[in-house]
């Protein structure tokens, strides 16, 4: 018995272990911003990483409260290893800031309430989940205590977090009176496709709209990357999504699949503005974090595409997306990471000239972009592809035919980038930059994962074998 | 034989390419890569050939297929048969001849090599692929380098033209995309699974109503890679921009990825659906093949005049695909790899021009024969041959298209067949006018004295293309030999059913 608890909720022990050590620490020491210490606590989450592998059993705690089984194990550590490339690539930035403990606490603590969101199977350990993965967030965004943008951003995450819980409350509690129960299992059985249970769910719908960013519900999206330290933006980017877009399948396939005609619809309006807005404002972008966002903001797209087809393919080809769109995302926002910190330059006309100075960090964010852009050999090629696969299993080529038109679109702006680091020349370029040895692993980690991805078809079929359909 | 070497070749000489620095070192592997690379191409005819001989008659030698994505029916399967192995050997002249012109890229001469090299594996795995899905990655592979290349490398208009190249490129590969999905979805494999693979797809039946829809997607998207009119207009800018060894390469391989693909993919797998389109194609055709040709004859910029007549040139390639018969099919063939020798040779030899006199205008040159023989002779043989003089390969590929296009007896057809052919005299205006002005006459310029010959790499890159050029021109009933039996094979299935 306590074994199983154990293994079942291993992951959510060990960030505790390290959270508390954290706490400890802050307490003991006054020299918490020696190297030893970023060392150690790159190493705790390195260990993190690994423990997660080992004891895969799938089963149920708390009168399954908290479920876990192989697929989700495999997704919790999806979020630690982007966990750890984040932690890496934030070093330059964590070890001149005075709050650094306090930075991997709060951060620790989001991903914690991911692991229980993704675990849950009940809506109100999914929302107490929820919340904890977004009120930290907040206190994150607003990390750079003496700029005001920062405070802004911190500002507009809480409030439209706020904005995006009460409709997901007045979903679940519209979903309580309707089937009498909170939990998964309970509402499946309930669920008849009464309007008031339709209206229940699309409130649902919009509060997960609201954290994946999905447009309509994405205008706090820009503002607050913009605003936010580079690596909380990587991590909202890119952490924050992957959770809320595994829990998302999960939700749609298994506990709402009756409602199949609903959410596709749905899923087919808000991704043909995700992609089409997303593309759009992504295009007229100058400053570089921007830009990420709302070409972020675009991917969501796509992957909204790739959850409407329903099939084990598409659960498959979401989860293998996500996996590069960590490695991808993370490699660009690594670069940028890196320069603003050492030069704060942010705009996209500051990247002119890039490759004569600074070589290695041109190439490394061309291949991430070029993996955003899903360009081959790169993996974000096999993982946008096999998204608008698996979204035409359902004979909607228009859907398909928008996305792949978009796919062109977002080259133009992806190649800006590179044009502008490649072929532009710049009266003052960004001077060379030398950069410590953390983030280096962290950059090599994605451009491995980006050039190997791809090309493992036993990744892919491990995790098709471990998806559902609906 | 094993082919996947010909894709691993060029991959692991790109990435020996990336430890060294020095241009010696880089342009001496670079060479090597293209020269194995042309070795094995070479041996592989020679085995293809005794394999035929000794009455191997399976539609695709050395076939070989390896799982990689099972869940979604992609496995990487290789096979080839005459047409693609002529299409290879045709890659491994270019890419050799586009290493030795490229002999003194001094800039960043490790990015540029290592590019080279990667767009080479690109067209190999496009011809040797038997999966879709492959054969869609090593379209779109070959898209970037491009991109780079004629940004960085190129001239004139560089960064507008890489753009534009690789948007509507990429635009191209999307509808693909689309077409090859839509194929994918009208097969079944069992327990409600698709499959990319080439070879089942020729096998199953596809509903006419699923091939009218997505045989134009499919047709349009690598007719943008084969300069389909109206959607050409990257051929110019890109070509025109590109340095020397990259204008080689689009001219001579990629636009031929397109016309493969449209024969290949588009046409072969959905042939009911290529007869009820086959009059806009050869209507488009034939606009392109006129098109190009008059608006060659108002292009002062060298490069431009053969942009355009590439154009024009490779709208026979379309017209013969577009006449669905043997012989015109067997002609779109041999017009692609004439003309990818030929357009690479007169690339070659405008880019040696440029380099010397930094000039690609008309009115600029002149009298050059007598500065530099070698480069003048080659361009005016390049010149020749484009414009069909028999004994050259173009005679023969565009004699055989029109034979195959004569063959329908229809007033459309013999109006597009009359058209297309006069556009030949139009050919013959542009190339001796601008062999005339720029090769002939008087000195057109006093400081082109000082300039010197071809140098032994840009003779032997010249001499490759030419070897080619010739053989095919005076011996073409080897090249027939090769692909004849193919295409006769493609025809059981484009000439399955006739919709009148």
């Amino acid at each position: 018995m306590i074994n199983e608890f154990i293994y079942l909720m291993k992951h959510e022990l060990m960030l505790c272990v390290i959270l508390f050590s954290l706490l400890i620490m802050k307490i003991a020491s006054n020299d918490e911003n020696s190297g030893r210490w970023h060392l150690m606590i790159n190493l705790l989450l390195l260990v993190n990483l690994l423990v997660g592998f080992c004891y895969n059993i799938s089963g149920e705690l708390f009168n399954g409260m908290f479920q876990s089984s192989e697929l989700i194990q495999l997704e919790k550590n999806i979020l630690n290893l982007g966990l750890l490339i984040i932690s890496l690539q934030a070093h330059p930035y964590t070890r001149t800031h005075r709050h650094a403990p306090e930075f991997y606490i709060l951060l620790l603590s989001s991903v914690l309430g991911m692991f229980f969101m993704l675990s849950s199977g009940h809506l109100l350990l999914f929302y107490i989940g929820l919340e904890l993965s977004t009120i930290p967030l907040a206190a994150l965004a607003n990390f750079n205590l003496n700029k005001s943008a920062s405070s802004e951003a911190g500002m507009k995450m809480i409030m439209s977090s706020a904005f995006s819980s009460a409709f997901l409350l007045m979903g679940i509690s519209l979903m309580y009176g309707t089937t009498g129960s909170l939990s998964f299992s309970e509402i499946t059985l309930q669920l008849t496709g009464a309007p008031l249970q339709v209206f229940a769910f699309v409130m649902l719908f919009v509060g997960f709209a609201f954290k994946l960013s999905i447009v309509p519900f994405h205008f706090w999206t820009a503002d607050v990357y913009e605003g936010a330290p580079v690596s909380v933006a990587a991590f909202l980017s890119v952490i924050s999504k992957s959770a809320i877009a595994f829990v998302f399948v999960t939700v749609l396939y298994s506990v709402f699949e009756s409602m199949v005609n609903v959410w596709y619809i749905l899923l087919f309006i808000t991704a043909v503005l995700t992609i089409g807005i997303g593309n759009l404002f992504a295009l007229r972008q100058e400053n570089i974090k921007r830009f990420l966002a709302f070409s972020s903001i675009a991917q969501v797209g796509f992957i909204l595409v790739g959850i409407s087809g329903g099939t084990q393919e598409s659960e498959a080809s979401v989860i293998y997306f996500l996996l590069i769109y960590i490695f991808s995302n993370l490699g660009a926002f690594g670069v940028v990471n890196i320069v603003s910190s050492i030069t704060s330059k942010e705009s996209i006309n500051d990247y002119k000239g890039f490759y004569k100075t600074n070589p290695a960090l041109s190439w490394i964010m061309t291949i991430s972009l070029f993996s955003l852009a899903g360009i081959p050999p790169t993996a974000g090629f096999f993982g946008k592809l096999f998204l608008l696969t698996a979204g035409a299993s359902t004979g909607n080529y228009v859907l398909i035919a928008f996305a792949a038109i978009n796919m062109v679109v977002s080259m133009y702006y992806y190649l800006r980038i590179v044009k502008a680091m490649f072929m532009e020349a710049n009266e003052h370029p960004i001077q060379k930059i030398s950069f410590s040895l953390f983030p280096s692993i962290a950059l090599i980690i994605c451009i491995v994962g980006i050039l190997l991805t791809g090309f493992s078809g036993n990744l892919y079929t491990y995790i098709y074998e471990l998806s559902i359909g609906i | 034989m094993n082919l996947h070497l010909l894709v691993i070749a060029p991959i692991v000489t790109a990435v020996f390419i990336l430890f060294f620095k020095e241009l010696r070192q880089v342009r001496m592997i670079a060479l090597l890569g293209a020269g194995f690379q042309l070795i094995i191409s070479v041996l592989l005819l020679s085995t293809f050939c005794n394999e035929r001989a000794a009455g191997n008659t399976a539609p695709m030698l050395f076939y070989n297929s390896v799982e990689w994505f099972s869940p979604l029916g992609i496995a990487f399967t290789t096979g080839i048969d005459g047409i693609s192995l002529s299409m290879i050997l045709l890659s491994a002249f270019v890419v050799l001849a586009g290493v030795l012109v490229s002999w003194k890229m001094e800039k960043m001469s490790r990015e540029f090599f290592f590019l080279l090299t990667l767009l080479s594996a690109g067209a190999y795995g496009f011809f040797i692929s038997l999966d879709l899905f492959t054969l869609f990655f090593f379209l779109e592979i070959a898209v970037i380098p491009k991109f780079m290349l004629i940004g960085i490398w190129g001239s004139g208009r560089k960064e507008y033209s890489a753009m534009k190249l690789a948007l509507m490129l990429m635009a191209g590969s999307a509808f693909v995309f689309l077409g090859l999905l839509g194929l994918y979805f009208s097969t079944n494999v069992g327990n409600g699974q698709h499959t990319f693979d080439f070879i089942a797809i020729s096998r199953s039946a596809i509903p006419l109503d699923t091939q009218l829809l997505f045989f134009p997607l499919a047709f349009i998207g690598f007719g943008i890679f084969g300069a389909l009119f109206p959607f050409h207009t990257w051929v110019p800018d890109g070509h025109s921009s590109a340095p020397t060894a990259a204008s080689m390469f689009l001219a001579g391989i990629s636009m031929k990825l397109g016309g493969y693909g449209c024969l290949r993919v588009a046409t072969y797998l959905m042939p009911e659906a290529a007869h009820v389109y086959a009059p806009y194609i050869i209507l488009l055709a034939t606009i392109a093949i006129i098109y190009g040709a008059f608006a060659t004859m108002m292009q002062t910029d060298l490069k431009y005049i053969n942009a355009y007549s590439s154009v024009s040139h490779c709208g026979f390639v379309l017209l013969g695909i577009g006449m669905l018969n043997e012989t015109a099919i067997a002609g779109a063939v041999m017009q692609m790899i004439s003309h990818g020798l030929m357009t690479a040779l007169f690339f070659a030899a405008i880019g040696m021009i440029y380099e010397r006199t930094h000039t690609r205008m008309v009115a600029q040159l002149g009298g050059l024969l007598k500065v530099m023989p070698f480069i003048s002779t080659i361009f005016i043989i390049s010149g020749l041959c484009s414009l069909g003089l028999p004994g050259f390969s173009g005679f023969v590929a565009e004699m055989t298209v029109f034979m195959g296009s004569w063959q329908h007896t229809e007033m459309f057809y013999r109006i597009a067949t009359i058209l297309s052919c006069a556009s030949i005299v139009v050919t013959a205006v542009y190339i001796l006018r601008a062999a005339g002005k720029s090769i002939m006459g008087p000195l057109a310029n006093e400081q082109h004295l000082s300039l010197g010959d071809a140098t032994w790499n840009e003779k032997s890159a010249a001499v490759l293309l030419l070897s080619g050029i010739v053989v095919i021109g005076i011996a073409p009933f080897w090249l027939n030999e090769l692909i004849s039996p193919d295409v006769n094979g493609l025809m059981v299935n484009i000439g399955r059913t006739f919709i009148p």
